[in-house]
This record gives structure tokens, sequence and C-alpha cells, in this order.
């Protein structure tokens, strides 16, 4: 008998909306030996998730296999009966869900869910499997794992929840887990501490996984083998060594390029020119709670990007809400070109607010959904500069040709009507119909793909060139700050940990936080995860190390 | 025909269903219908047992006679989808491109739906050229039974038959469509643009605004809707005095004022949704006053719900016109309304083992009630349909 545990030959899947059918996997082909770890990377779209579950025989609905052969260990799953699918699921064919927190039943204690599949198969009685559970919490590093899964997820922080669910597939300890995109929705200190688990765990029970993902440094840490998707089509596949080192295709090595996008740093402006945009010691709180912003203070001078850089909860967004008045500080200022301006963006004037734009991280909800694009982009046009008719489309065809869209084109269509990187761009142009100074960016490119995010920041920073603007950046991806930041505001807790030049903040010495920060994001290189754990230890990534850092 | 005959015969069509679906599962691929039967749900498949029997009752009654009604109701099933599948048919093949292709993907029901609130709308609008005699004329027969026929005490005169005092109830029919279905779109309509108006406001303003009018409509609301109707109506009554016309329009008002909380409930949560999205912030920061921010941010997000819920509320406003009047207090004599008419004759529903089409008085005007709901809410499905399968 042969070590191979999946096979899956020629495989091509339908998705089917409103009686039209388009492809969604196209004739791809994969095999999976005992123990191996495979990475199925590629954009939104391209396949991976919908391939990752037909892995499981499984195929949401709307979605229909249309031809090939999935071969689990000798039980073909596509012709097979519901009943024989429902033994090989959760037993022998596990899966963990891109989002923990949404995929745990939020009224069931954890360990409750980890035992549901070994009872229900079973396979051990609910005494063996909580001292089970238990064990494994213990193993993925869980702190007080004999206490833990007796919370309600909400209890439990992200990494953590990602962590028991991971447990959670191992529970029957099957010989295929399949991860789907298990750290996109995770800091990165966060994610470190995930990934190791996962490949610890993985390593130690010899089970074969699927690791679906879009972050290449990522998946180098993870697979011993790697395949390129791009619209349902395969685009190459080789081991993670020699895909690194050499990849083939040119699609593939856009992929590898995009992160080698940098802008040189400007030089610093003069101490002595008036900020486009000074926050003095500002202290703000939602309601009457704990303050989540405290005593933040930065400039950000004409024609400079200033990233402000910290993980979820550090109050970068609180302190653009304070800036654009929507919440308006407890105590300190903000000023603008050196004069005050009002705290609450009500009794600000008209020309204060066209000053002050914002683009938003989700596109989707940025945009009116019922208002056609020269309806969106015309509305800033029309209300700052109260131009109408022809005057306000010609103004529209411009900004439209600034952001290299088609204005004929797009000028009539719904947002719904558009990509996501186009959406993004619409958004950017709304902020430059109002003929800003300052633009807040909120995560801008988090939710594209990678190739896309990339002509975002091309086209910001051009933008930034031709029309010297400053851009307050506000990100957790340091590659992002990288690429096109002048200067670096690092935030935790709600407070300023270290501030300046980008040069100065990418070469050591930093801040302890800072260093943590940099060295958990993942690189491209395979050794990576294991040279960190090996320099750091187990015990001092991800929460436990920020604890160890708050205490010392 | 007893119990245990009925439901030995469904539980052998279930069986024989289910081995049908067993043995459609390994049909030929090519034979799409029965691939599609072997993934039919046990659910659905107790629905066709159900339907198989209610069909063998309907023939074996037309051979042995007897249960009339159940005939008419079987027969009036039928015919109505077979309207539907026709009014469908006629608007896939006429009329522009758009219409073509709505027609097209549209259900039997929404398609039926339309043909009768269409049918409901002429009616009501034609009352005065369509109806044979007026709504107050009285005629020396009275209590004739329906279908015209003199060997059983009708008059080809009046096909409908006339009521207690001698109105010719087609006629009565025919003005009630223009008077219930017309007041009560008119107080849907008024209790609509009382409720989007305090819901919207109470939406983008928040605080103690939305705090007062939500708590407001909490306390009216937890005051059962007929009975407080029944209290302002009668406290109305008193202050109107001879003037009978004037209760009709504080009916109105009552209700409307009454429904409104509903529809207030519900713009207020759809306005809510809507204030925290970005798009609104964006809209808000640009220094948007507060009749923009409704009238182009908030409204066109919101129309397909509220839409559904006109649909609804409709119904219910209707039904509630025709309760008040059932009770006497709602439209007033001499104008025709279908719960009055099914108040007054709702005494020959008794005669219904001895005579059937005496005891289908009341019932003409009840169904024309119930067809209305329904037709309405077959509609208000298919939009909702319509509206969650554009977000997916």
């Amino acid at each position: 008998m042969s070590n191979v545990l999946l096979n899956i030959s020629k495989l091509s899947i339908d998705g089917i909306v409103n009686e039209s059918r388009s492809r969604i996997v196209n004739e791809v082909s994969l095999n999976l030996k005992k123990g191996e770890v495979l990475g199925l990377i590629g954009e939104s779209g391209a396949g991976k998730s919908t391939l990752g579950l037909a892995a499981m025989g499984y195929t949401r609905d709307g979605c229909e296999i249309v031809e090939g052969s999935i071969e689990f260990d000798g039980v073909d799953l596509v012709n097979c009966s519901d009943n024989e699918r429902r033994d090989l699921m959760g037993s022998r064919i596990a899966y963990v869900a891109q989002s923990a927190a949404a995929s745990f039943n939020p009224s069931h204690r954890i360990i409750n869910q980890y035992t549901e599949a070994p009872i229900f198969h079973g396979k051990s009685s609910r005494r063996d499997a909580e001292a089970d559970a238990i064990q494994l919490y213990n193993r993925l590093r869980l702190p007080q794992p004999d206490l833990i899964g007796f919370r309600y997820p909400h209890q439990v922080s992200g990494g953590q929840l990602q962590r028991a669910m991971t447990a959670m597939a191992m529970s029957c300890r099957p010989d295929l887990i399949i991860f789907d995109e298990p750290t996109t929705a995770l800091d990165v200190t966060t994610q470190i501490e995930v990934l190791s688990s996962i490949r610890d765990i993985v390593e130690q029970f010899a089970t074969a996984a699927i690791y679906i993902t879009h972050d290449l440094a990522v998946v180098a840490q993870m697979a011993d083998r790697i395949k390129v998707l791009l619209r349902g089509n395969e685009v190459e596949e080789n081991t993670t060594r020699q895909m690194l080192k050499a990849p083939r295709e040119s699609y593939t090595k856009s992929l590898w390029a995009v992160r080698s996008f940098q802008r040189k740093q400007k030089s610093l402006a003069k101490a002595e020119a008036t900020p486009v945009i000074s926050v003095q010691n500002v202290t703000a709180a939602y309601g009457k709670n704990e303050p989540v912003v405290r005593n933040v203070s930065f400039d950000i001078h004409a024609g400079r990007t200033v990233a402000v850089v910290g993980e979820s909860g550090s109050g970068k967004s609180t302190a653009a809400r304070c800036i654009t008045g929507l919440l308006p500080p407890l105590s300190g200022s903000i000023s603008f070109n050196g004069t005050p301006l009002p705290p609450d963006y009500r009794n600000r004037s008209n020309d204060q607010l066209r000053q002050i734009q914002m683009i938003y991280q989700m596109a989707d909800t940025a945009l009116n959904p019922r208002r056609k694009i020269g309806e969106i982009i015309g509305r800033p046009v029309e209300f700052y500069r109260g131009l109408t008719g022809q005057a306000k489309r010609r103004r529209v065809e411009e900004l439209l040709a600034q952001i290299e869209l088609e204005p004929g084109e797009f000028i009539d269509r719904y947002p719904s009507e558009v990509s996501g990187g186009q959406k993004q761009r619409i958004g950017i142009a709304r902020a430059l119909a109002a003929e800003p100074k300052f633009v807040i960016c909120d995560e801008v490119t988090s939710a594209l793909d990678q190739l896309v995010a990339e002509g975002i920041l091309r086209l910001l920073t051009d933008l930034q060139d031709k029309m010297h603007l400053s851009f307050m950046l506000i990100t957790h991806d340091l590659s992002t700050v990288r690429a096109i930041a002048d200067e670096v505001v690092v935030m935790k807790d709600g407070a300023v940990v270290e501030a300046g030049p980008k040069d100065d903040m990418f070469t050591p010495p930093h801040h302890a936080y800072t260093d943590l920060l940099l060295s958990s994001v993942p690189e491209m290189d395979p050794d990576w995860l294991d040279n960190l754990l090996t320099a750091r230890g187990f015990d001092n990534i991800g929460d436990a190390a920020i604890e160890k850092m708050n205490e010392s | 025909m007893n119990l245990t005959f009925s439901f030995a015969i469904f539980l052998v069509t279930f069986f024989v269903l289910l081995i049908m679906r067993r043995f459609a599962g390994v049909a030929a691929h090519n034979l799409t219908l029965l691939q599609h039967f072997s993934k039919t749900s046990l659910i659905n498949l107790i629905v066709y047992a159900g339907v198989f029997i209610a069909l063998v009752y309907y023939i074996v009654f037309l051979f042995i006679g007897g249960a009339t009604f159940y005939k008419w109701a079987v027969q009036g099933i039928i015919g109505l989808g077979l309207c539907g599948f026709l009014f469908r048919l006629l608007g896939k093949n006429i009329g522009t491109k758009k219409t073509k292709q709505a027609f097209a993907k549209m259900p039997v029901t929404a398609a039926l739906g339309i043909l009768l609130i269409f049918l409901y709308a002429t009616v009501a609008i034609f009352a005065d050229f369509l109806a044979p005699y007026g709504q107050a004329e009285i005629f020396p027969k009275a209590n004739l039974i329906p279908g015209g026929n003199p060997d059983f005490g009708g008059d080809p005169a009046h096909i409908l038959g006339t009521d207690q005092i001698g109105r010719d109830l087609l006629s009565r029919l025919i003005y009630g469509a223009q008077n219930t279905v017309g007041i009560a779109f008119v107080t849907t309509c008024l209790a609509f643009l009382i409720g989007i108006f305090f819901g919207f406001l109470s939406a983008s303003l928040g605080g103690w605004f939305d705090q007062i009018i939500s708590r407001i409509v909490d306390i009216i609301m937890s005051i059962p809707q007929l009975i407080f109707a029944l209290l302002l109506m009668t406290l109305v009554t008193a202050w109107v005095g001879s003037e009978r016309w004037l209760i009709t329009m504080y009916m109105i008002l009552i209700i409307a004022f009454l429904d409104s909380t509903r529809v207030f409930r519900l713009s207020r949560a759809v306005g809510m949704n809507i204030v925290v999205m970005d798009f609104f912030e964006a809209a808000k920061l640009r220094g948007e006053n507060l009749s923009y921010l409704v009238f182009h941010e908030i409204m066109p997000n919101a129309v397909a719900p509220l839409l559904a819920e006109f649909g609804l509320r409709f119904c219910f406003v209707f039904l509630t016109i025709s309760s008040l009047s059932f009770l006497g207090i709602g439209i007033q004599p001499p104008l025709a309304d279908w719960g009055t008419m099914v108040r007054d004759l709702s005494q020959f529903i008794n005669f219904a083992a001895f005579s059937p089409l005496t005891a289908s008085l009341p019932l003409m005007a009840a169904g024309a009630i119930a067809l209305l709901t329904v037709a309405v809410n077959f509609v208000v499905d298919w939009v909702l349909q319509m509206t969650s399968g554009l977000k997916d």
C-alpha cells in the first residue's frame, strides 16, 4: 500500500449563481502523503478555500463538483454516501476555520465542543475526551490548560481561541487537517504563537495538513510543498525551498516581488515648520469607560506620511477619530496648520472639515451601495465647490482619471459592480474630491490582495507627490510601513511607545515592544520560525512575551 | 371514509414515495428530473403525500357527492394556480425586455399575487362603473340566495343574492373593495409616513431624543392594539355626535397612529444598521445636514425592507379595519365594507350543513379579505427573497 493519503485528480468545481455557471476550480490535481503539509496560496477568488473544502468531499451551497475524483485513503469522496462521508469528517479529516471567534458556538463551553466529535464517533467517553483535551491544551501552551476549556468562547482571546480550535480538530487524531487561513485575523505577535503551536502539533502526531493562506511568509514556515493557484487554475507546485529560491512562473514571481516595493524616506521636515496636524497630549475615552488613548502627541508635516502602528486595541483608530472630531477628546488639543480645531466635528466649519479626509478599511461599507460612483465622488465636489451639471461631471471624470480608472466606464456603475481594489480607489477619489491637505488612511490595504494592495500604495505615494498631501497611515502591517511611511509612531495600550523616522525605526536599538513587533513579522525564509524559536524560546513569544515585557 | 382509512393511504403513499426516491438516485445521469427527485427532503415527501391524498379525496367526493366547500376550495386553489401560471406565461411573452426577464424568474405564487392585487385595484378604482347597482340601494327582495337560480331562491338580477334588508351583494362587494382597500391603503401610507419619519430621526440623532420616542412607543405597544383602538374609537364616537362620517376619519388616524409604532421600530432598526456604516460617517464628516443624511444616505438603503413591511402592514391594517367594522365602530353604514358584511351575514354560516349556497353569503366577503391578504403576502415574500438574494 502506498503512503498517499489524499489524491485529487483533475478536479473541476462550478459555482452556480442565478442559473449562470462559473468555474471556481479548474482541473486541479493534488496529492498528499501521510504527515505532509501542503500550502495552498493565491489571491481571493483563486479557489483555494473551495479546493480545501473539496478535500473533505464537501462543497458549499451553490457549488458543484463537475468532474474529477477525490480519493481519501481509498475512499472515493465524490461518489460515497453521506453516511460514509460523515464517518470520515471530524474523525479522520478535520477543518480549522479562519475566524475561530465566529466558528465556535458562543453558547457552549469550549471543552464541550471539543468532546463532541470523539463522543459522536464513539472514540472515547466524555471523561476520557476531557482529560485528553486538557492534555492537548497543555501541549498547545494555552494558559491554565485545566481550566481554560470550561470557559465560554467570548471569555478567551482570539489567539487562544484559534489554538483551542486546532486542539478541537486534533480531538480524534485525524489523518488530515485543513487549515483555512487560521492566522489571517490575528495580530502578528499572536500569529506567531498560533503558528508555532500548529506546527508543533502537526509534527507531533504526524498529521497531514493542507494549509490555505494568502501570506507567503506564513506558508513558508508551515508547508513542505507549496501550490500556487490563480483564478481556479494551478500555476505551479514545488517544494517550499525550491519555490522560494527559484519560482518558475511569472505570476509567482510577481507575488514574490510585491514585498520589495519600498519608497525612499524623505528628509525630515524642518523643526520650526508648522505641522499640518499636531496632536497634543490627547486623552480620549468612549463614554465613561477607561481612556482608550492616553496622553498621545505627534505631529504630521506637509507632504509626509506618518504611520501609526500597533495591534488591535492599541488606540490607533481612536486617535484618528479624535482628529476627525467624531470622538471629542477628554483633554488635549488638535491643531491644523497651527490653529486649534474645535474638538467636535459639528462645530467645525465646512472648510475645516474639507481639509481632513478619511479613507476607510472596508471599501464595501465606505461607499453607499445604492448610489452610483459618479454621485459618490460628485457629492463632495458639489458640496464644497458648488459645481453642478457638466462642470461637476467633468471634475468627477478628472478625479476618476487620477485614480487610474476609465471615467466613461465607471461613472454610471454601482459600487457592487466593481472589484475590491477599484472600490478602494473610489474611496480615495471621494477623499481627493474634497481637495484636502490631510488624509487619514485607516488600514486601507488590509482587506486587499497583495498585488492589488501594492497598486493602492503606489497610487497613494504618487498622489502625495503630485498634491503635496499629508497622510496618517493607520496599520498593523509592518511591510506597508516599510513601503511608504516617512515617520513611524508605535502605539501600545493607548500610549505612544516610540516615535521617529522610519529608517531609525527599522534599525536597532528599539523599544522592547517595537522589537517584539518587528521580530514577529514572518519572513520569506523557511527557517525563520525555527531560528526565532531557538533564539527566544517557546515561552517568549506572543502574549507571554508581552506580559514579560510589561513586568520588567 | 374515517380517519384511520385516510391515515393508511397517507402512510402507503409516503412509503411509495420513499422507495421511489431511493431508486431515483440510481437512475441515469441524463434524467435530471429523477436526479432532482432523489435529493428531495423528507418533509417535502410528506407534503407530496398530503397533496396526493387531498386530490384522491377530491375525486372521491366528485363521484359520491357532498363536501361542497371542500370541492370549492380544491377547485379554487387549482383555478387560482392556473390563473397565476397563465399570467406569468403572458408576462414572459408580452412587454419590454426587463418585464419579460422579471416574469421569467418569478414564482407562480408571486405572479398570482400581482394579478390579484391588480384586479383588486381595478375593481376598487372603477367600482362606480363595474357595480350593477348602488351600494345603498335597497330592493324589495331580501335574503336572496347566490347563484341566480329561482328554483333555489335566487334571482338572475342579483347574481350573488341580496342581504337581509335587500341590498345587492355583488355591488356591495365591489364598493367594499373601494372602501375597505382604499381606506386601508391611506391608513398604511399615513402610518409609514409617521413611523419612518420618527424612526430615521431616532436612528440618526440618537441620545435622549431616541430614548424618549422609543419609550413612548414601548408604552403604546404594551397595550393590546385592538383594545386600545376600541378605547380610542369609543372616545371619538362620543365627540363626533351626529356627523357619522367623521368616525371614519378618526379611525384612519387612530389605526395609522397605532400601526406607526411598529413601523417606527423597524425603520429605527434598519436605520441603526445604516448609521454605523462608514459611508454614513463619511457623510457626517463632510458636514451634511440631517435631511441629506436621511434622504440620500439612509433612505435608498432602507427601501427594500420597508417595502416588504409595507405589504405586511397593509394586511394588518386591513384586518384591523375589518375587525373594527365587524364590531360596529369602523366604517359606518350605509358605506359597504367587507368586515361589516361578514358581521351582518354571519348567522347564515349555520346553514352550511343543509344549504351550502346560503352559507356562502358571509364567506364571499371573508374570502375577499383572505384572498387579498394572501396575495399581498405572496408578493411580499417574493420581494423579500429578491432583496435578500441581492445581498449575497
